[in-house]
């Protein structure tokens, strides 16, 4: 008791000097300067800036820049998938959801999991056929080029806006927490070095970054499930018998209710919010662009299909072990006295965790191998973030240089070498731009972003990207109109719910939409508008472009005509 | 490719086959998906107790294997698809597309 006093009022003294340091964060506070984890980083920097220089030799086209020649095979591509997918949020949100309430953690992983299949089975293998360079090359295939590839461009760029954001500010603070640095410092070396990586090696060295980063990834995680499994004999039941009584413990609740962390608890009390949420996260999947945008690294549909094949079983594998790793740390972490944060606790009167519960990964690194492995881990996190920005970045600077400036502003009548330019001085003025708004967004809350980034994706994105390559009624108007009133409704609905509304802009008390995701809503209604301004569209062009899906619909099919294959 | 191509391709039979085949295992697939998917969310949002239930009277509840199954199913889905795209249906594209190509040089570059 005496010695927990203690050490409660040791933490506050810490926690004050360190409010005193710098300015308070709020979720994450600046924890001492971690030298094994900095050391990891390094050698992860130095090792991938010498690929980024080996790549950027090899970079020297367009192609190479936005597709790395067409020369990724399949397998390396579905790793680089999986890489540019797991993001931090997904490793130590969802493991942390885990932790905190169980079966609730598992909902999200699933959600995260069902956009795959919907992936491989209805949009890889036609939008490689199509495209050259990213899915606005495919959306404006038949369509006119100067509305559709806008549209495209711009939804993919709010997109990449969004979620940038998002992984900017989760990496400034998740750095300060890991590594003990200042925030402004973390987010401006997180800018400065997906910069180098995407200016310098393209699609090249983004693709390796995200491989290495994946294969750290999951040979972290691995070991840390393999060893949680290692404590309880390699049985799931005893594993879930033990966490029950630990979080029974820990928790202050009696064995019954302690047991519920075992089904779904208050993640889906709105049915509504569930479904529109599993909606957005399945069919958001399928209209990333800068996920769709990988498939164009390959040289053709099949290897393109392979890619999904390999990337779905590696992140189901990633998610199938965040669910024992958050289990491993109800066992090993919540009830070690090391871990948690006494003087806070003290006043929520709720379990927290040193630095926060999104640490709870982090924290059982620790716990089952020691300072060195969690020094890998938190290295691990910090590359993470990295692969993604790289890979975002890569993909808005695409549609800024390839869409706007090359094909809708130029006209198409620009030579290879002004686009390349171009899409390096994009990726410098997407990399200010992330670093100042990471900066500004400091101390909101931004997790609705990344909500709202597969919201946007799969209302705006999603329908306008099937429909082109499925029906042939779709004309320019329609995809236009049902593509805008997506974009526009989801982004709309999002603003005037409570995670913007009443969270962040703090306006008034009670939401003006109810319902927290837009999905359900906005996507139905994109699908109607280009069903509706499609079919009432009966003029001379938009009957060209139903002749033309003849065509397209041979090329998604067979690959004639395809290019961007390697090098010819 | 020419619009005389574009109809030859379309008129093989091959390449009929390929399709309605292909479009048959996608949309079976994607409806098998959902409904699994959408079926398991409607459970959480409206049927807790279903998932609560015990597995063979431990502590394990009927949702866990259900929601480690359906990360589970993604994979086999995406492998079946595979499979049969890899087996199957590649091998009828390309007949299809030799086929056509063979026709095109018998009547010359221009027909």
């Amino acid at each position: 008791m005496i010695k927990s006093k203690i050490f409660a009022a040791a933490t506050m003294l810490l926690t004050s000097g360190l409010a005193f340091a710098g300015p308070d964060l709020g979720a994450a506070e600046q924890q001492p300067t971690n030298w094994p984890a900095i050391i990891m980083f390094m050698i992860f920097v130095g090792g991938t800036l010498f690929i980024t220089k080996w790549a950027a030799k090899q970079t020297t086209s367009t192609n190479d820049f936005y597709t790395a020649g067409g020369g990724i095979s399949g397998f390396q591509n579905g790793l680089a998938i999986a890489g540019d997918y797991m993001s931090a949020a997904s490793f130590l949100g969802i493991s942390a959801m885990v932790f905190m309430s169980g079966f609730d953690g598992l909902l999200y992983s699933l959600g995260f999991m069902v956009g795959w299949p919907i992936v491989l089975f209805l949009v890889a293998e036609r939008l490689r056929n199509l495209g050259k360079f990213n899915l606005s090359d495919v959306v404006s295939f038949r369509l006119q080029e100067k509305p559709v590839r806008t549209l495209a461009a711009v939804s993919s760029l709010v997109v990449v806006a969004f979620y940038l954001i998002a992984q900017m500010v989760g990496a400034g603070q998740l750095i300060k927490l890991l590594f003990g640095l200042n925030y402004n410092l973390a987010v401006v070396i997180v800018g400065l070095l997906m910069m180098a990586y995407v200016m310098f090696g393209g699609m090249l060295a983004t693709t390796w970054v995200q491989i290495i980063k994946a294969v750290m990834l999951l040979s972290g995680a691995t070991f840390m499930a393999f060893m949680v499994m290692k404590g309880v004999g390699f049985s799931f039941t005893n594993m879930f018998e033990q966490s029950i009584q630990v979080f029974s413990k820990v928790h202050d609740l009696n064995l019954t209710d302690a047991a519920k962390i075992m089904g779904p608890g208050s993640l889906a009390s709105n049915p509504i919010d569930a479904i529109s949420l599993g909606l957005a996260l399945m069919f958001g999947t399928a209209g990333l662009p800068h996920i769709l945008m990988r498939f164009f690294t390959v040289k053709d549909a099949k290897e393109a299909r392979k890619s999904v094949v390999v990337a779905t079983g590696f992140i189901g594998y990633f998610y199938l072990l965040t669910f024992i790793i958050g289990f491993g740390a109800i066992l090993y972490v919540s009830n070690n006295p090391q871990f948690l944060d006494v003087a806070k606790m003290a006043v929520t009167g709720k379990l927290e965790l040193v630095g926060g519960n999104n640490m709870a990964a982090v924290h059982l690194s620790d716990a089952v191998g020691g300072d060195l492995f969690m020094g890998f881990i938190s290295a691990v996190a910090f590359a993470t973030i990295l692969a993604v920005v790289a890979g975002l970045t890569l993909s808005g600077a695409s549609a800024i240089s390839h869409d706007l400036y090359a094909n809708v502003f130029k006209k198409g009548q620009t030579t290879p070498e002004s686009e390349l330019r171009m899409s390096k001085i994009a990726t410098l003025g997407l990399a200010i731009f992330a670093m100042v708004l990471g900066i500004i967004f400091e101390k909101q809350n931004v997790a609705f972003m990344v909500g709202l980034a597969f919201s946007v994706a799969a209302c705006a994105n999603f329908p306008v990207l099937v429909l082109s390559m499925f029906w042939k009624g779709l004309t320019t108007r329609g995809a236009v109109m049902g593509g805008v009133v997506g974009l526009v409704l989801a982004v709309l609905l999002i603003i005037l719910s409570k995670a913007v509304w009443v969270d962040t802009l703090g306006i008034s008390d009670t939401p003006v939409n109810p319902y927290n995701g837009p999905a359900l809503f906005a996507m139905p209604l994109a699908f109607f508008c280009c069903w509706l301004f499609s079919v009432t569209d009966n003029s001379a062009q938009a009957q060209e472009e139903r002749r033309a899906f003849d065509a397209q619909f041979v090329r998604s099919q067979t690959g004639i005509g395809i290019s961007g294959a390697s090098d010819h | 490719m020419d619009q005389a191509h574009v109809d030859r391709i379309l008129q093989n039979p091959k390449f009929k086959e390929m399709v309605a085949r292909k479009s048959r295992l996608s949309w079976t697939l994607t409806a098998i998906m959902l409904f699994v998917y959408v079926g398991f969310m409607l459970l959480v949002g409206y049927n807790k107790e279903f998932l609560l239930q015990s597995l063979s009277g431990g502590v394990t509840t009927i949702g866990i294997p259900l929601g480690l199954g359906i990360i589970v199913l993604s994979f086999v889905l995406c492998g079946v698809y595979s499979y049969i795209a890899n087996n199957k249906l590649d091998s009828l594209n390309n007949e299809a597309i030799r086929e056509v190509e063979a026709i095109a040089k018998e009547k010359g570059p221009n027909a």
